[in-house]
């Protein structure tokens, strides 16, 4: 009654509810005949029931903020906020589904522990404080000058030029939107000079770039997920995919509807393996030995496809006489220094031929090395397209391979050796002219000290079938966080610049443009167009700056002067190098491999700035943390000045986000986060306009790059940066005009064109034309490739190599399996997607050799991996990585057993290794570490836990931490499920509960040692709903050597039943 | 695919919508929702990854309350079974070690997300004695909260112990089948959100008609041991049970996945019942008669 309008007659009111109950009551109904189970039944509130999205006064188009399959959302809100998020059921990526994680985006959203209001730490203290965000934006620009100041060098005591700092770092990136990893990139690598720049693609696929790049010229997913439901044949391993890219493996099913096979090569038997026609068995960390076995298979057995693999791969190209394989040498490859614990690659090249590398991490350190490659531009590399030659790669590839029998797959993989086999028949039956095998892999082939040669043995495989580059065919790398191929692409990582171009080194001929393009530019294929983006990039970033006499900008430039990767960031935080951390969006406590050592260098920082959507383990490391509960530091002791700032979230802020097949698709802005928080975007810009402000009167050196960076990106009236000005920035203009460049190929190396990123060129191709925002898919009569459906990197290319979906004539292979093929009528390359290679080069073009051709004048019409310098895939690698030229088993670097293939070179010898006292490893076969431990991820979680700990909706499904243990080795202990167990490494213990499962098992290895394989999901940590403590306490810093990938999917552990003694805690 | 995924998502993806998608179950399920016809859920295991999407999905439109509950050390179930709060929930059950070659699709480790059936007769509605329970224009079986009054007596009712009262209101909740989505044209939570499609929304009849061909297509495959629970005269519709709307195809005997082999309508006992208490009452009434008239 109280809402009764004033004045209204109370008998007036009464008569109303009257009436209305009268309507409500179910008898006069029933009385007139109405069903007394259905109509007479129904009450008020059914009759007025409508779902609350009509209640909605606004709708945005969204990307889920999960992992990196791209799933489309629609955001609905009223009043401001959001009421719901569902799955975009126009989404050919996840047509209208979402999994555990994405149905619970609106529950992240409005998650009760959201953070909405600034937090600060004062050194020792033992609570935070609330403070606002202007004051924290100025404490932290002072803080980041006070620190640079005094870190900032432009020289090395000899002179040589770096101007950096290497007392301030940065992480994460992975969670956040390309146009902000732009800016992190360009404000702290581009003015501020640090180069402990780096972001989760670093832990999470970085040996997918080396790994992928070496082997097919471009290190990224060779084909959409959508297409894995034209594959004949599926092999998923290194990735639960089931539990981890759901919606992706919604495409295997669809091609499992359609009769094809699906295998599950793993150590554990995951929700994957129950949905496999094949689940195969192998000990953590012996991937190789189980793809060199399948090589080894196609090769023997003749299943390869001769027609493809002869013409597009090197297989026929002849190597040099000194090339020795660890066959001969005993587990080295030729050119190993033992003092240097590295290779020379002087051996592994082609005869006569020097061969720079495609990667941008591919600088080969001889001298002489960059002069030698010019030899490219005067004929092709030697072949033997008979095969015969007994150095030509094939035959290399044969006697390499020829040690990887049956009996040596099962003695060291424990696969009973008639199943593996099956995996290769299987995918040889589904390959060739009709048919296609795709091969999905995710983490389980990074975390790795050989993670990028794993992945080159994919490639190996896929190149000899044929299937990459066709329908249906080749590799995806899963990818768990929603931008980190975009985080790849535009590196927040501290050897790469936008675009896959090497940071500069100091002690590389780098020092002047021109020593740089010359050291960094090949003379042949598509990767000879390199001075043009970089010079663009320089435009971009340094504007009337960028003048010829600093060398456009490059003086300005930060070097680096060695590996600033993740591993080494945390040990030169341990070691007080570091001085200011700024972390968005990453939780390294959970995620960085030994976590007490990450805790140990978090507590020797000056400051720290972490911002988040919630409070993280990382933010409250000094409240609590594993020294505070260990009993090693009180609060008072850690002298860290902390900040946590609240961050937004995709439909919280607008941007676009790159996928795992590279699908850059646009997230609107639908409401304002909550309080507080802000976008990275705003965060960054606001602090470059202090970090501009603080300098602009300065006129010393060090500064110089600050005065310079171009930054004019306009706000709106909340002060939010346009994040289209920053997109139209990655896209490039005309400097003269200001208009925007169509793509790529427009792209000039004189300074006349300014481009943020060009493998991105062509995203925003004129005013008012931003293509991550295209939402038409393809219909049902459709071709299926979705071109309209977001914008692919590069040229809006959804299938890569795809000239090799037809034969060398332009042909496609079958009619079952077109995709590209030449229209001799048009003269010209026709495709259902955008083709993959010059649109007017005949399939029967040749070089003219006698004009020393250059870049892709030098690759004929039949060569798709044009990225590549002799345009071939690469089975045999002479340069670019640092491990050897072909894929060779080596065991962990913690290892429960010796090499059985060459005892005495256990694990990958080029590893990285940071063995000291606080990161100590475990000798090979040390007893008192017995067991094979793997580290994992839940479908109900997220990566470092942060995003679905705090959601209740998520946090019940798996409420707390747990090692999974086999049922027969529990048995030997006295373990049960839910019981305590301690695990141990030599880097410390955890305390959590135990799973016993018959899905994990023992593994009989060579000479009848019988090792358990164990398995612990890393997502949990003390914050939030679901906790558990960190497994990456276990976990040890080592390194892949050519991307410093840690090795966090196999290493070894003792378990007792128990639980951890705790140290007193303090009276009073 | 006979029977199998992709029913009508892919088929008019090209339409795009407005601002607010009208009869969006038209592009996510391919049917468009009408009063008057029968609605339900056809849950196939076999398709099932066990990942939870239907729980959350329900949790978050529903806006049901989750438990801070502990590690069960069963499987992968942390959420124990169908409850007040849990209108969707997936079993695990975990069938021993194996490796090699396995049946196809779903196999060695069952997952099944089970739901309420819907039942028709249902049993609940039948125990409802104020009309809360009640039968919707889809043919769904909706507990109205304006109208429950917490008596319980639909929770031993119900032959699969979906039915719950709520510790919070003390009121009788289970699944709406998104009563208000239908309302508005739109697929339920669960179904929508489904990664494998494991979970389909369709009218009753034609998710009938699509379990017997897939059942049929996984025994052309070698997965012989399938079949359909809850249609008509198949295991799941029995004592007096006609036919569940939620159906499901299986792998393995009913109790492997926590269903009852053969339940049944307690309504099919109370006419028996009846009559065997006046049947009772009656000679207990002759006994007293006779004893009375013995003492006289």
């Amino acid at each position: 009654m109280s809402k009764a309008p004033r004045g209204r007659p109370i008998r007036r009111g009464l008569a109303d509810r009257a009436a209305g109950f009268l309507a409500d009551w179910s008898v006069p109904r029933q009385l007139r005949g109405a069903p007394e189970k259905t109509e007479a039944a129904e009450s008020a509130a059914s009759r007025g029931l409508r779902p609350r999205l009509e209640t909605a006064d606004r709708v945005g188009t969204s990307i889920c903020p999960y992992c990196a399959v791209g799933c489309a959302q629609l955001v609905y809100a009223k009043q401001g906020r959001p009421i719901a998020v569902e799955g975009d059921p126009r989404s050919p990526v996840n047509q209208g589904t979402l999994c555990p994680k994405g149905a619970a985006t609106f529950g992240l959203m409005a998650s009760p522990q959201r953070l909405d209001r600034c937090l600060h730490r004062a050194p020792g203290a033992r609570e935070w404080r609330e403070v606002g965000l202007d004051w924290a934006m100025d404490r932290i620009a002072e803080l980041a000058k006070r620190t640079r100041d005094e870190t900032f060098i432009n020289h090395l005591p000899d002179g040589t030029r770096v101007n950096h700092t290497l007392g301030i770092a940065s992480m994460g990136g992975a969670t956040l939107d390309n146009e902000e990893n732009y800016l992190i990139k360009k404000l702290f690598s581009g003015a501020l000079g640090m180069v402990f720049v780096e972001n989760q693609a670093r832990v999470c696929h970085n040996n997918s770039v080396p790994g992928l790049g070496a082997t097919y010229g471009r290190g990224a997913s060779t084909m959409p997920q959508w297409d894995l439901a034209n594959s004949d044949a599926v092999l998923v391993m290194g990735s639960n995919m089931a539990e981890n890219h759901p919606i992706a493996f919604r495409f295997v099913m669809q091609a499992k509807l359609r009769g094809a096979t699906v295998m599950h090569v793993d150590p554990r038997f995951t929700r994957t393996s129950a949905l496999a026609d094949i689940h195969a068995p192998i000990r953590a960390g012996t991937d190789i030995a189980f793809l060199g076995g399948i090589i080894r298979h196609l090769l023997e057995n003749d299943l390869w496809f001769r027609d493809y693999a002869l013409p597009y791969t090197n297989l026929s190209t002849i190597v040099g006489p000194d090339y020795k394989g660890p066959e001969e040498l005993h587990g080295y490859f030729s050119g190993w220094n033992d003092e240097g614990r590295r290779y020379n690659v002087e051996s592994w090249q082609y005869d006569g031929v020097v061969v720079p590398s495609s990667l941008a991490e591919g600088y080969v350190e001889i001298e002489g090395f960059a002069e030698a490659t010019q030899r490219l531009h005067e004929g092709p590399t030697p072949k033997d397209p008979t095969l015969q030659h007994p150095r030509c790669v094939y035959q290399i590839l044969k006697r390499h391979y020829a040690r990887y029998t049956p009996e040596m797959v099962e003695s060291v993989t424990g696969c009973p050796r008639d199943l593996f086999p099956k995996v290769a028949d299987a995918l040889a039956r589904a390959s060739g002219r009709e048919k296609t095998a795709a091969i999905c892999y995710a983490v389980g082939w990074n975390h790795h000290t050989k993670g990028a040669q794993i992945i080159r043995a994919a490639g190996i495989i896929q190149a000899l079938l044929g299937n990459t580059g066709r329908p249906g065919g080749g590799i995806l790398a899963l990818r768990g966080h929603t931008s980190i191929q975009g985080s790849t692409d535009i590196a927040t990582l501290y050897d790469l610049l936008p675009g896959y171009m090497p940071q500069p080194h100091a002690f590389r001929p780098h020092a002047t443009l021109a020593d740089y393009l010359k050291a960094e530019t090949n003379p042949t294929g598509w990767w000879h167009h390199f001075p043009k983006y970089y010079v663009s990039l320089l435009k971009a970033w340094y504007g009337e700056a960028a003048t010829p006499e600093n060398g456009m900008g490059h003086d300005l430039m930060a070097r680096v002067t060695g590996d600033h990767s993740q591993l080494p960031l945390t040990v030169a935080m341990e070691r007080g190098v570091i001085r200011g951390l700024f972390v968005m969006g990453q939780n390294p406590v959970v995620g960085g491999s030994n976590s007490k050592l990450v805790q140990r260098g978090l507590a020797r920082l000056e400051w720290m700035v972490v911002r988040d959507v919630a409070e993280t383990d990382t933010a409250t490391f000094w409240r609590d943390g594993h020294l505070v509960r260990d009993g090693e530091m009180r609060p008072e002791d850690i002298g860290t000045e902390v900040f946590l700032m609240p961050a937004s979230l995709s439909g919280e802020k607008a941007g676009s986000f790159t996928n795992i097949h590279r699908l850059v698709q646009w997230h609107d802005k639908v409401v304002d986060g909550p309080g507080d928080s802000r976008s990275e975007l705003w965060f960054i810009h606001h602090l470059a306009r202090r970090m501009k402000a603080l300098h602009a009167g300065s006129t010393r050196p060090q500064d110089a790059a600050i005065r310079a960076i171009t930054w004019d990106y306009p706000e709106d009236e909340q002060g939010e940066p346009d994040p289209e000005a920053v997109l139209r920035e990655i896209n490039g203009r005309t400097v003269a005009n200001g208009k925007l460049v169509p793509g790529f190929a427009a792209l000039k190396d004189d300074g006349s064109t300014a481009c943020g990123c060009w493998i991105y060129s062509g995203v925003f191709p004129e005013e008012g034309r931003n293509r991550t925002r295209s939402r038409v898919p393809d219909g049902a009569q459709g071709p299926g490739t979705h071109l309209d459906w977001g914008f692919a990197w590069p040229d809006n290319r959804r299938t890569l190599y795809n000239r090799a979906s037809a034969d060398p004539a332009g042909v496609p292979w079958s009619e079952g399996k077109r995709l590209a093929w030449w229209d001799e009528q048009a003269g010209e390359w026709r495709s259902h997607d955008r083709v993959d290679f010059p649109t007017d080069k005949r399939p029967d073009f040749e070089p003219d050799w006698e004009s020393k051709p250059a870049g892709m004048d030098a690759i004929r019409g039949d060569q798709p991996f044009f990225m590549i310098p002799d345009g071939v895939a690469g089975l045999f690698v002479p340069s670019g990585l640092k491990d050897g030229p072909l894929p060779e088993h080596y065991e962990p670097t913690e290892t429960p057993v010796r090499n059985a293939l060459h005892p005495g070179v256990e694990g990958n010898p080029a590893a990285k290794r940071w063995a000291y006292d606080a990161n100590p490893l475990a000798a090979p076969a040390d007893p008192r570490w017995p067991h094979a431990l793997t580290t994992f991820r839940l479908t109900e979680h997220h990566s470092g836990g942060t995003p679905t700990r705090i959601v209740p909706s998520t946090s019940e499904l798996q409420p707390e931490g747990f090692v999974e243990i086999p049922t027969e080795l529990a048995r030997t202990l006295g373990i049960a499920s839910t019981d305590w167990v301690v695990l141990s490494t030599p880097r410390g213990e955890i305390e959590t509960r135990a799973l016993v499962t018959d899905r994990l098992r023992a593994f009989t290895l060579d000479g009848g040692r019988v090792v358990h394989q164990i398995g612990m999901p890393w997502h949990y940590g003390w914050s939030g709903i679901a906790t558990g403590d960190i497994a990456n306490v276990l976990t040890a810093v080592v390194g892949d050597p050519n991307t410093g990938m840690h090795e966090n999917k196999a290493l070894v552990c003792a378990l007792r039943p128990g639980r951890l003694a705790r140290p007193l805690q303090e009276v009073g | 695919m006979d029977g199998g995924l992709a029913h009508g998502r892919a088929r008019e993806a090209g339409r795009a919508p407005p601002a607010l998608l009208r009869d969006e179950a038209e592009l996510t399920a391919g049917v468009v929702i009408e009063p008057g016809r029968s609605y339900g859920f056809l849950t196939d295991t076999t398709l099932c990854i066990g990942c939870k999407a239907c729980e959350v999905a329900c949790k978050e439109w529903n806006n049901l309350p989750a438990e801070t509950g502990k590690l069960t050390g069963h499987s992968y179930d942390n959420t124990g079974q169908l409850g007040a709060n849990t209108w969707r929930h997936v079993t695990f059950k975990e069938n021993g070690p194996r490796e090699g070659t396995m049946a196809p699709f779903q196999s060695n480790w069952l997952m099944m997300s089970d739901v309420c059936k819907h039942c028709d007769p249902a049993p609940c509605l039948e125990a409802c004695p104020t009309g809360a329970l009640f039968r919707t224009e889809f043919d769904t079986v909706v507990v109205q909260q304006d109208i429950c009054n917490g008596c319980g007596y639909c929770v031993p009712a119900c032959p699969f112990g979906v039915v719950e009262l709520s510790k919070d209101d003390g009121k009788a909740h289970k699944c709406t089948l998104c009563y208000d989505r239908l309302k508005g044209g739109l697929e339920p939570a669960c179904a929508k959100s489904c990664p494998t499609d494991s979970i389909q929304f369709g009218v009753v009849e034609e998710l009938q008609e699509r379990a017997d061909r897939r059942v049929e297509a996984l025994h052309a495959q070698g997965q012989d041991k399938a079949y359909v629970y809850g249609a008509p005269g198949s295991p799941g519709a029995t004592g007096g049970i006609r036919k569940l709307n939620a159906i499901f195809v299986l792998a393995e005997r009913p109790e492997h996945y926590n269903l009852p082999p053969a339940p049944s309508r307690p309504a099919r006992n109370a006419k028996p019942a009846f009559l065997s208490g006046l049947a009772t009452m009656a000679g207990l009434a002759a006994v007293a008669l006779l004893l009375g008239v013995g003492r006289r």
